[in-house]
């Protein structure tokens, strides 16, 4: 009963100390602002940006047939992708006939509605295209919507981005809105913006997206990462891409 | 609708002491010592066992063990990287107590609940969502927690 209560009582703590946007009130700021110069300078450098390959992979998908024998993505949207809405592409995850979509998703039905072939969440071709899609609208400013149907979507990812998790216990919100700008042993941490996603690693040497990025971060925290493509990882990334409204996007961003 | 959700809060709110029951008789993992709190410390060593300090500035050290260096400075030479999210630990002895040093590395949330430390011998049934390999395991061994504890004494 005693250990029971003082859980009951954690739980209840964490609910009442986390009022909305504590530390991270104000302007979001984007993980560029939080790297090393020499990181900035190799992503700003689309020729020392390691983000770039995968971003001219995704392009030669984005004109090949990467499912089968169907139609190229290039057939409609161009082969640059100048045809794409980058105003649009700034937008997701969106909320359409009553379900959470995510860019990847929205790649991927594309694939499947031309070549009848379905990839895996988070395979490395649709990791890529993500990227040379994403890549298009690179300067855009980040625009989730928050009203409507996604204000309770919103709210379970946040609930989900103050949860505890693994056995180092603490949930994204604490370092990213409690602690952005200290060290933790040598790195800076940031505030935890999607802008930037997907985004070259240092730390592991690959493109990362959005849902990877959290599951690294989780099995980081010794905790069980969510799957691809489930609910949870879905509505954590609502959350996350909904707190960089107004940032510029990046893709591909390079990052600790 | 309005009358099944009141049922539905109704019926949670019953069956909330049995829930804390459950938790209550979940199996504590073999091996794990019961630890109690007193005046803001722990004052027995858990297990009853006693630490040494050259092993616990190992671990404070290691990043696969205690990685205290990610949080905290500690007067350890040739350490140049670490951590500005925790207070620096020189001193703490001269701060702090050994029983009020120790309740901090097993579980500081019964000080301060909003607390981004691990609980380095937190009970395991209290972690959410732990890794497969971590299920039922603490942070740190009850002998490891002891050499750390018996590390940090020594900075006064």
């Amino acid at each position: 009963m005693k250990i029971a209560s003082r859980y009951f009582v954690l739980i209840s703590g964490l609910a009442l100390a986390l009022p909305a946007g504590y530390a991270g009130a104000g302007e979001p700021r984007s993980g560029y602002e939080f790297i090393k110069p020499a990181t900035r300078e190799m992503q700003d450098d689309d020729f020392l940006n390691p983000g770039m390959f995968t971003v001219e992979k995704g392009q030669a998908l984005f004109n090949g047939q990467p499912g089968g024998d169907g139609k190229s993505c290039a057939d409609c949207h161009g082969s640059e992708g100048e045809g794409l809405d980058t105003g649009n592409i700034a937008r997701y995850p969106v909320y359409r006939d009553g379900a959470l979509v995510t860019l990847q998703k929205q790649i991927s039905q594309c694939l499947t509605g031309t070549t009848g072939k379905t990839l895996p969440d988070d395979h490395p071709d649709l990791v890529a295209l993500e990227t040379f899609v994403r890549n298009r609208a690179r300067g855009k400013p980040v625009n989730v919507q928050t009203d409507g149907p996604m204000v309770k979507l919103l709210e379970k990812g946040e609930q989900l981005y103050k949860a505890r998790y693994g056995l180092i216990d603490i949930s994204c919100y604490h370092c990213h809105d409690m602690y952005p700008g200290q060290m933790i042993r040598g790195q800076k941490i940031s505030e935890g913006q999607g802008n930037g996603f997907p985004a070259y690693r240092l730390d592991i040497g690959e493109i990362t997206n959005l849902p990877q990025r959290i599951q690294q971060c989780l099995t980081l925290m010794r905790a069980e990462p969510f799957e691809s493509g489930s609910d949870e990882i879905n509505l954590l990334g609502l959350h996350i891409m909904s707190r960089s409204n107004g940032l510029k996007i990046e893709t591909p961003a390079v990052r600790y | 609708m309005k009358y099944l959700r009141i049922c539905l809060i109704l019926l949670t709110i019953t069956l909330l002491p049995f829930r804390s029951a459950a938790l209550e008789q979940a199996q504590l993992p073999e091996g794990y010592c019961h630890w109690e709190v007193a005046e803001y410390g722990i004052a027995a060593p858990l297990c009853g066992l006693a630490g040494d300090a050259g092993r616990g500035m190992a671990i404070v050290s290691d990043s696969h063990l205690g990685n205290c260096l990610a949080c905290h400075q500690l007067p350890i030479p040739g350490v140049e990287a670490y951590g500005t999210i925790g207070p620096p630990l020189e001193g703490i002895a001269a701060r702090l107590g050994e029983a009020q040093i120790r309740l901090r590395v097993v579980d500081t949330r019964h000080i301060n609940p909003m607390s981004i430390m691990p609980g380095f011998y937190r009970d395991p049934r209290l972690i959410h969502r732990p890794g497969k390999r971590y299920r039922g395991k603490t942070f740190l061994t009850a002998q490891q927690v002891e050499d750390v504890i018996a590390y940090l004494v020594t900075l006064k």
